[in-house]
């Protein structure tokens, strides 16, 4: 499976690690709807850096599409909750 | 629970990928219209990114004003202090403080920028990249055009490619925003340290010019007494004496800390 941290680039994982992030990601989601920055902070870095470890970066010739998306690292917790409540802030 | 923060990100991006996809009857003209788009695009980017150094290169500059401006008033100290004149030293110093405290938080700021343009640059790069081979890969798949693989294969690139342009325009926008917030801020704290509204009780007392005018009448005017005077003073093992004397009447907490502050001004 393919996961793109947004600023980083896209990075190839094992579909066996899917659990493990699926995990960290339940946890983000919850202090984003709970609106609690530390928790928040602590999630997202969790989350980041086991995806950066797990993961090898997508060649730069290859085109296609994340099965996963990512905020970039220094996204605030009111910048994720935006990305997330509506489409506006990516550019079409 | 519903998706976590991984799936409905890339279900918004593929919304928007998904738009474009359905602009055209022909699969193949989509291809070239967003090849079109990509080039666009990038040449925004580029654009964008040189508004952000420019900003970046602003920000420096100030910051090397407000450090010329922190060896000013340390001289005006040394000079002040030169002359027996505490009050004036005190004020020079309590400016230099002000000033301290704007690099301070000038600094990180700024150190912060560098690093996220040096990431926008890559990043840039990186979409230029997936640009070129995108232009390859297109007329790869239009040559080998047959309806039936081509349509999955054809959704799957310009998804990717969609999902790319997203991302570096989206940093790209942050970056943006964020300088002009940073910028905006390094504006409005020159403009207060020059109308002196920050230091406001002291105000009077410490414009910049206003210890500049005091330093240069005391100098011009007074030459040889102040040039006695320092002499003096430093006969006298330097000007701490007079100044302890001064403030242990009043011992105020903060008096003792000036003090030393002058001794090692003096020393230097």
């Amino acid at each position: 499976m393919i996961v793109r941290i947004l600023g980083e680039g896209q990075l190839t994982l094992q579909q066996s690690a899917l659990d493990e992030l699926n995990k960290l990601d339940d946890e983000l989601m919850a202090a984003v709807r709970d609106g609690e920055e530390a928790k928040f902070r602590t999630a997202m870095d969790a989350l980041l850096t086991r995806v950066r470890e797990l993961g090898e970066p997508l060649p730069i010739e290859e085109i296609k599409p994340s099965d996963f998306i990512l905020p970039s690292a220094d996204s605030s917790l009111d910048e994720v909750r935006d990305l997330l409540s509506s489409d506006g802030l990516i550019p079409g | 629970m519903a998706d976590g923060v991984m799936k409905r990100m890339s279900l918004i991006f593929k919304s928007k990928a998904n738009k474009a996809l359905d602009k055209y009857e022909d699969p193949r003209e989509t291809l070239d219209y967003a090849y079109q788009k990509q080039l666009e695009n990038m040449t925004q980017l580029r654009r964008s990114l040189a508004d952000v150094a420019t900003a970046r290169k602003r920000i420096e500059l100030q910051i090397k004003q407000v450090q010329q401006d922190l060896d000013k008033r340390e001289q005006q100290a040394r000079r002040a202090l030169e002359m027996g004149r505490e009050d004036l030293a005190r004020d020079a110093l309590t400016r230099r403080a002000e000033v301290q405290q704007q690099i301070t938080t000038l600094t990180p700021q700024h150190e912060n920028l560098v690093k996220q343009e040096e990431n926008l640059t890559r990043a840039v790069k990186n979409a230029q990249a997936k640009v070129d081979a995108f232009r390859t890969q297109k007329e790869t798949i239009k040559a080998n055009y047959t309806a039936a693989q081509a349509q999955t294969r054809i959704a799957e690139t310009l998804t990717g490619i969609s999902e790319e342009m997203g991302d570096v325009g989206m940093a790209i926008q942050r970056a943006q925003d964020k300088t002009a917030q940073l910028q905006a801020r390094a504006d409005a704290m020159t403009e207060l340290t020059a109308t002196g509204a920050l230091d406001d009780p002291l105000a009077a007392l410490t414009t910049g010019d206003d210890i500049d005018v005091e330093l240069n009448r005391l100098s011009s005017g007074t030459g040889v007494d102040s040039e006695l005077e320092r002499m003096k003073l430093e006969l006298a093992g330097g000007p701490t004496k007079q100044l302890e004397a001064g403030a242990s009447g009043v011992a105020k907490p903060g008096a003792v800390q000036d003090a030393e502050e002058v001794k090692e001004g003096d020393s230097k």
